[in-house]
């Protein structure tokens, strides 16, 4: 055995042997196996049990008060209408970094012409990139954010503003079903490298004990929902 | 005084060292209480102490000793209550601990714990006692001594209490429930740390601008009375047993007499 | 770092005379203990919520070998380097090794707890590596060359005007006449500074609150984005974790994390929950090209088989410490390791031993509000307990406390006895406090009066005077 498997075998053995207490490991390892097969939810919150419409309420309420600034869309053909409209209500630049996402890249741009979308992972000096959510969960007003091609894992963190879109029929009332829902997406593939649950613009309380915005990650975060 | 049912448990008093040593009024306050919901109380000479100091420095043989000592004390007698939350819930809750594994002891130390109480708690849960027939014109604020409170659910019981002796004002301090630093030998080992533990609760006492300072706990008043003491303050420290039984002619706890 | 918790009445007491200190300590009421209490207000369910936590962290336990290995299948699956690393030295020398075949200069950090355990970032300075705490609390510390006070704010310690000191120290090549009174213009200045560092960095080295058996991943809780930038924009990913860590699935994060920002800081969710699986995937345009997981015991395999298992529970969401009344008299670097308050108070004496950290289970008065906000209900007194049997099993203790105890074990177990002495030493007491009704000085009560008063008995013990009243004699 090699140095490194040695270790391994002995932490374990070492677990093991502290944790005998007479049960048969074929029996443990049937319990363990059981509880990975299939999890359903320990305990729901009342609050993440309403309809659609008092979900969709509780999600936008939370974001609001976590410093997110929502705007709703009743269709996909006005998100960049929305997009441009932030933008400038806020006085930025007019150029996005976005991924490949098939949703984002099928919307009506060229209703924006002073929209610059450019393509790929986020770059130091980008000032505002756009997602697009796998799913979101209503109780905390929570986003969750697969990582990919489509939608690169650094655009959630290094620019300045971060704008994501999200269908309101993605939007579950808790987090075991908005997660049920991504596994779903991304297929038997398993995880991608990140899933990112994103629920308000960056913060840090560390210096003089209130929360002040834009720690390391955005200070901005808009949510487009559409539907 | 108060109090619906007619039978006449026999209730032993468990008097706890600090009230037999430092301050008996205490005790017969408690004895005159439960007297009044009906209760022949008996004081049994074959206990002295519940054994928390040494429970609580790592001598579990010598608190596991003291604990059948006590248990083989009180048998026979309906009820043990006992003026003090820590002491009530070393005997209720820590006793069954402490005998679990002796098999001669763990049932005996079980049924022994189901009829220990802390006294208000006592008064109120178990003889449905709603009001006392005392008066006394001043206002109070009471300190919840946290074994009482964490250990045995010890909240409400003298608060309903003392809201109905006549003319009695109660006003909440702020941090009724914090630490006020005694902790037993703690306060001995740690004095500094004790001292600025003691010196907030003070602070929330003196901020409460009342004439009395409760608790339900001879050791908490005894550190509260001793900082309040040292530092001058005026207002009165007594257990609140002493209020509620009238049992008011000894001095309050580091006053002159 | 070093480690001072035998000192810990030394600590004590300079932190007792630091104004500074005591200025940020009474924030803690009104801040992270307000906020706590009024998230666990807004959620119905949180209590039945601790008990299923407390229920999720028992079983994985039980199983905890079975679950270790499970998790690593799915993260190896998935492209992650799996490392098991028993002890502290293990773990740096593991670390050293990846960041030298990664020819690593500069290392970023998310904060870790485990990272301060083991020692980490003095190992990595000593081969010459620059590593940047990331974690704005962190950061603070880091460039005032002290540890974190606090598991959840490592600069709790701290003022807005020492912050302010320490950084125009060290941004030299700022402007000094910029204006940095306002927190935004802190946070704003440590924010451009560290951006610099997340972009140059070799190597990213992040914590993990949970790992997850059923997809393989390592979960990251934060508030900041840095643990995120940390993970993503490096070459290089690497977590420690500790092997309690892990959880079972999915369903089971969804539980414990609606436990743990709300028992942390009173939120109902952290800004970021991250999941991270593996390196990037064939097609990614960002995240690490590798990434890999250290698996750390130091200590915790052998608490399986005792009491202590219980505190292995932790999810390190702060509570304890917040609502301890000694810490919030002492602050964290007094308890001299990396855990301070109640939960230090129980695994230090695991990690370092019990006669290095002694004191530390020792100086509680078991008040037992610990225990009544720990999102996983810990026994912590109960823990502190069992430190303090085992020490006095081996004798320890000072000798005062031993003769003491001695004299009231022999007199307790001794009714007739123990009644007879006190009445005599009560009544010779008394005579002396009759008057005042107090003592502002006592032999062998030096600890007592030096900050207090000792009331001074009744004149007779209760025993006596019921004796006495079953006799007919009129008190």
């Amino acid at each position: 055995m090699t140095g490194s498997e040695d270790r391994r075998r002995q932490m374990l053995d070492r677990i093991r042997s502290a944790l005998d207490d007479g049960t048969p490991q074929h029996v443990r390892e049937a319990r363990v196996r059981e509880r990975l097969g299939g999890a359903s939810p320990h305990l729901v919150p009342e609050r993440a049990r309403g309809g659609a419409a008092e979900m969709r309420a509780i999600f936008t309420e939370h974001l609001a008060a976590q410093s997110a600034t929502v705007v709703s869309v009743a269709s996909a053909a006005e998100v960049p209408a929305a997009v441009a409209g932030y933008l400038r209500g806020n006085n930025l630049p007019m150029r996005l970094r976005l991924g490949g996402d098939a949703r984002l890249s099928a919307l009506p741009w060229s209703r924006e012409p002073a929209l610059t979308l450019e393509r790929g992972a986020a770059r130091a000096d980008d000032e505002v990139a756009l997602s697009h959510a796998a799913s979101a969960v209503a109780e905390t007003g929570t986003l969750i954010l697969a990582s990919g091609p489509d939608n690169p894992v650094t655009l959630n963190f290094l620019p300045d503003t971060h704008i994501v879109v999200v269908d309101a029929q993605s939007l579950k009332g808790h987090y075991e079903a908005a997660l049920e829902a991504a596994r779903q997406h991304m297929g038997a593939t398993g995880l991608p490298r990140t899933l990112n649950f994103i629920s308000g613009p960056s913060r840090s309380a560390d210096i003089g004990g209130k929360p002040v915005l834009g720690a390391h990650g955005p200070r901005r975060l808009c949510v487009i929902i559409v539907g | 005084m108060t109090s619906p049912t007619k039978s006449q448990p026999t209730v032993g008093l468990f008097v706890t060292c600090l009230v037999d040593l430092m301050r008996p009024s205490i005790g017969f306050a408690a004895v005159k209480l439960l007297e009044a919901t009906g209760c022949r109380v008996e004081v049994p000479t074959g206990q002295t102490c519940c054994g928390q100091p040494g429970y609580n420095s790592g001598d579990k043989a010598t608190a596991a000793a003291l604990a059948r000592q006590t248990i083989a004390a009180f048998e026979g007698l309906d009820y043990v209550v006992a003026p003090s939350g820590s002491c009530a819930g070393m005997l209720k809750v820590h006793y069954p601990e402490l005998l679990a594994r002796d098999p001669d002891w763990s049932a005996r130390a079980k049924e022994f714990a189901a009829k220990v109480f802390e006294l208000t708690s006592f008064l109120v849960d178990v003889r449905g006692m709603t009001s006392v027939d005392v008066a006394l014109t001043a206002t109070a604020t009471y300190h919840d001594s946290c074994s009482g409170l964490r250990e045995l659910g010890i909240k409400d019981q003298p608060r309903r209490l003392l809201r109905t002796v006549k003319g009695l004002t109660l006003v909440e301090m702020a941090d009724a429930e914090i630490c006020c630093g005694f902790g037993g030998t703690f306060s001995v080992k740690y004095p500094d740390i004790s001292n600025a533990i003691v010196e907030k609760k003070a602070a929330s006492v003196h901020e409460a601008r009342t004439d009395l300072v409760l608790a339900g706990d001879l050791g908490c008043l005894m550190n509260m009375a001793g900082k309040l003491a040292r530092q001058g303050r005026k207002v009165a420290v007594r257990h609140v047993a002493e209020v509620l039984a009238g049992e008011l002619s000894e001095p309050p706890i580091a006053a002159s007499k | 770092m070093d480690v001072t918790a035998h000192a810990f009445k030394e600590n004590a007491a300079r932190a007792l005379s630091d104004s500074q200190l005591q200025r940020a300590l009474a924030g803690l009421p009104g801040g992270l203990v307000a906020q706590r209490t009024a998230a666990r207000a807004k959620l119905p369910e949180f209590e039945a919520l601790r008990d299923i936590g407390r229920d999720i962290k028992n079983h994985t336990l039980a199983h905890l070998d079975l679950y270790l290995e499970a998790w690593e299948k799915k993260a190896r699956e998935a492209g992650t380097i799996v490392h098991w690393a028993p002890t502290a030295a293990g773990a740096r020398e593991i670390i050293l090794g990846i960041c030298r075949e990664a020819n690593a200069r500069l290392v970023t950090k998310g904060k870790s707890m485990i990272s301060e355990e083991v020692g980490l970032n003095a190992h990595l300075e000593a081969a010459g590596i620059e590593v940047v705490e990331t974690d704005l609390g962190e950061y603070l510390v880091q460039i005032r060359k002290e540890t974190p006070s606090h598991i959840i704010a490592p600069a709790i310690h701290l003022t807005q005007t020492q912050v302010e000191a320490d950084f125009r120290r060290r941004h030299t090549h700022l402007p000094r006449d910029r204006v940095l009174v306002e927190a935004p213009q802190l946070v704003n200045e440590a924010r451009l500074i560290l951006r610099e560092k997340f972009l140059a960095a070799d190597v990213g080295i992040t914590g993990a609150n949970f790992l997850i058996a059923e997809t393989g991943s390592s979960v990251i809780v934060t508030n900041e984005g840095n643990g995120d930038l940390t993970q993503s924009l490096a070459k290089v990913h690497i977590v420690v974790a500790s092997i309690e860590k892990v959880i079972p699935t999915l369903a089971d994060l969804a539980a414990l994390i609606r436990l743990l920002p709300r028992s942390a800081t009173g939120q109902e969710i952290s800004t970021y929950v991250t999941l991270s699986t593996g390196p990037r995937r064939p097609g990614d345009p960002d995240g690490p090209e590798a990434c890999h997981v250290v698996v750390l015991d130091n200590g915790r395999s052998a608490l399986l088989d005792t009491p202590f298992r219980e505190a292995l529970r932790c999810i390190r969401c702060g509570a304890c410490m917040n609502h301890c009344p000694v810490y919030g008299a002492v602050g964290g670097h007094a308890y001299g390791f990396v855990y301070p308050g109640p939960i230090g108070a129980v695994i230090n004496p695991a990690i370092i031993g019990l006669k290095e950290a002694h004191h530390l289970p020792n100086a509680s008065t078991f008040c037992g509000r610990c225990e009544s906000v720990c999102p996983v209900k810990i026994p912590l007194p109960n823990l502190m307990r069992e430190w303090r049997t085992k020490e006095f099993a081996t004798g320890g203790g000072s000798l005062a406390t031993r003769l003491g105890l001695g004299i009231w074990r022999f007199l307790a177990r001794r009714p007739k006895l123990y009644h007879l002495t006190t009445r005599l030493g009560i009544a010779a007491l008394s005579a002396l406090g009759r008057r005042r009704g107090r003592f502002r000085w006592l032999p062998l009560a030096g600890g007592w009066t030096r900050h207090r008063d000792m009331p001074a008995p009744q004149a007779r013990t209760f025993q006596q005077l019921w004796a006495e009243h079953r006799a007919g004699v009129p008190r």
